[in-house]
């Protein structure tokens, strides 16, 4: 009884921590690398006052929001009030069970990882619909619906760009959809490259669906002031902010393990060598190999929002529907010849 | 012709990678920030900040209570009154005041001072922490004086040339 309680509660448990602790410190992290980056891109420096080079910039940031009163407006519904941010985070964070770090790391292999996925990323919308509509706020109301209609439209092009993996892959677990992407050409081994426009729309659909610039009329402060958590202070919204970047970084580790070989490495089948563990995983592979790849992918999120100018309403619509979903149904032909054919070798080994 | 280019330009999203190019170019440029407090950016000698009162070397006062500064001053700023001064009779000032709420530091009183008496000093970090402290009196006005003169001589020295 008791070895049971430690293996299905308390060992789970821990491992959630394990993720989710981490994940947080790095939400942190992210914030302050985003306002530095785009410091930097904007020449100037960013935060550099609190803590070594800023460092402790989001921690006070935090710590700021958590004092601060969260208002209640009135009229609004308390209870779906309270509940949005939970709708919001609570997805964010499940989404991460599923994720495989290394060929051993994962808290849940599930072998339909990627329906579970797409389920908890479509669901956190409703954290954003309901606080919009909660907050009793014309602003809020009409950022939820936007951020509703995006998120659906760019929801297809995502489904469609994962059919592609699928259909290549042939698994809805992770774990195995990165093992296909081994073999001995290296980083030309991974799904990129037999799917290189499917893995543009896929990460053009990712910033969108997070709501992020270019796409975030959701929150467009030149017009709507912040859309759906304009009414929303202290921690409710430092809950919006920890979910939206915790998104973010889900995205970009999506990304790196459907299109850029998860933790196998870009030096897979060029180098056979005998080293010590510390060195071998440059070019066996391992969990290091993933984080490079998300925090660069994750950089391109800063990137975009740096150089782009915000989408219209119209444009964005006309953007998922008319082009990027049409470009993902004709590549899901192509994957499937891919396939049929043989032109591509799915997870050969070396 | 032109609008197959224009259709292949848009769908190969040229113009966005141009603009991504440029922002990281201007990532690595050195930046433009001052970092305030503990930098500075060079001042002008011709920089008119705080007032100050001056004085001769050997300790007297220059100021005549001639009032010129007081009738130029075009935001009414300046208030002076004047009596003998009962040591030995000499016209000056027993009030010397400017309100630094309503100064706009033009410069017109130092330009129109027949003897170097009243200056604009280059501080210009200040502050007030009570009502009516805005309003600086003749003794504040010749210790600003006292303790920046070597600055003040420097500046004039530096400027003579051209007046």
């Amino acid at each position: 009884m008791a070895d049971q309680l430690i293996n299905q509660v308390l060992w789970p448990l821990i491992y959630i921590l394990c993720i989710v602790l981490p994940l947080v410190v790095a939400v942190a992290m992210f914030v302050y690398w985003e306002r530095k980056v785009i410091g930097w891109m904007h020449v100037r420096m960013g935060p550099n006052k609190i803590g070594p080079f800023g460092l402790l910039q989001a921690f006070a940031d935090v710590v700021k929001l958590l004092i601060k009163e969260v208002i209640l407006p009135t009229k609004a519904n308390r209870f779906l009030y309270y509940m949005a941010p939970l709708l919001a985070l609570i997805p964010a964070l499940a989404a991460w069970a599923v994720i495989p770090f290394s060929s051993r790391m994962v808290l849940s292999n599930a072998n339909a990882g990627v329906l579970y996925l797409l389920a908890m990323t479509s669901l956190g919308v409703y954290g954003i619909i309901i606080a919009g509509w909660a907050s009793n706020s014309r602003y809020a109301l009409l950022g939820a619906m936007r951020s509703a209609a995006q998120v659906i439209s760019y929801e297809l092009a995502m489904g469609l760009c994962l059919v592609c993996v699928l259909v290549l892959a042939g698994s809805l677990n992770l774990s195995d959809i990165v093992n296909a992407q081994a073999g001995g050409k290296g980083l030309f081994d991974w799904f990129w490259l037999p799917l290189l426009p499917v893995f543009v729309i896929y990460f053009i659909s990712g910033v969108a669906e997070t709501n992020r610039a270019p796409f975030d009329v959701a929150e467009g402060e030149s017009e709507i002031v912040a859309g759906f958590h304009v009414e929303y202070s202290g921690s409710a919204f430092a809950i919006f902010f920890l979910a939206e970047y915790a998104n973010m970084i889900l995205v970009s580790f999506l990304a790196s393990i459907l299109f850029l070989g998860g933790w196998l490495s870009p030096l897979q089948g060029w180098i056979h060598a005998d080293a010590p563990d510390w060195i071998n995983w440059i070019w066996t592979g391992g969990f290091a190999w993933l984080f490079i790849k998300a925090f660069a992918m994750s950089f391109l999120f800063l990137w975009f929002r740096a150089a782009f100018p915000r989408y219209r309403y119209d444009q964005i619509m006309r953007l998922g529907w008319k082009v990027l979903i049409p470009i993902a149904i004709a590549w899901v032909m192509v994957a499937g010849c891919m396939k049929y054919f043989g032109w591509v070798s799915i997870g050969a080994g070396v | 012709m032109n609008s197959i280019t224009r259709y292949f330009k848009s769908l190969l999203l040229i113009e966005l990678f141009q603009g991504m190019g440029l922002t990281m170019r201007y990532m690595f440029k050195p930046k433009y920030t001052v970092r305030y407090p503990m930098e500075h950016i060079p001042k002008s000698n011709r920089f008119r900040g705080l007032h100050a009162l001056r004085r001769y070397a050997n300790g007297e006062e220059r100021c005549i209570a001639c009032k010129l500064c007081e009738a130029v001053c075009p935001a009414l700023a300046i208030t002076i009154d004047s009596a003998p001064r009962a040591s030995d009779g000499q016209r000056r000032t027993t009030r010397y005041e400017i309100d630094l709420f309503k100064c706009i530091f033009c410069g017109f009183c130092e330009e129109s001072c027949p003897v170097d008496s009243i200056v604009e000093t280059s501080i210009h970090e200040y502050h007030f922490e009570h009502r009516g402290e805005n309003v600086v009196d003749k003794l504040q006005l010749l210790a600003i004086g006292d303790r920046f003169e070597q600055q003040i001589a420097a500046d004039r020295a530096q400027d003579a040339a051209y007046r």
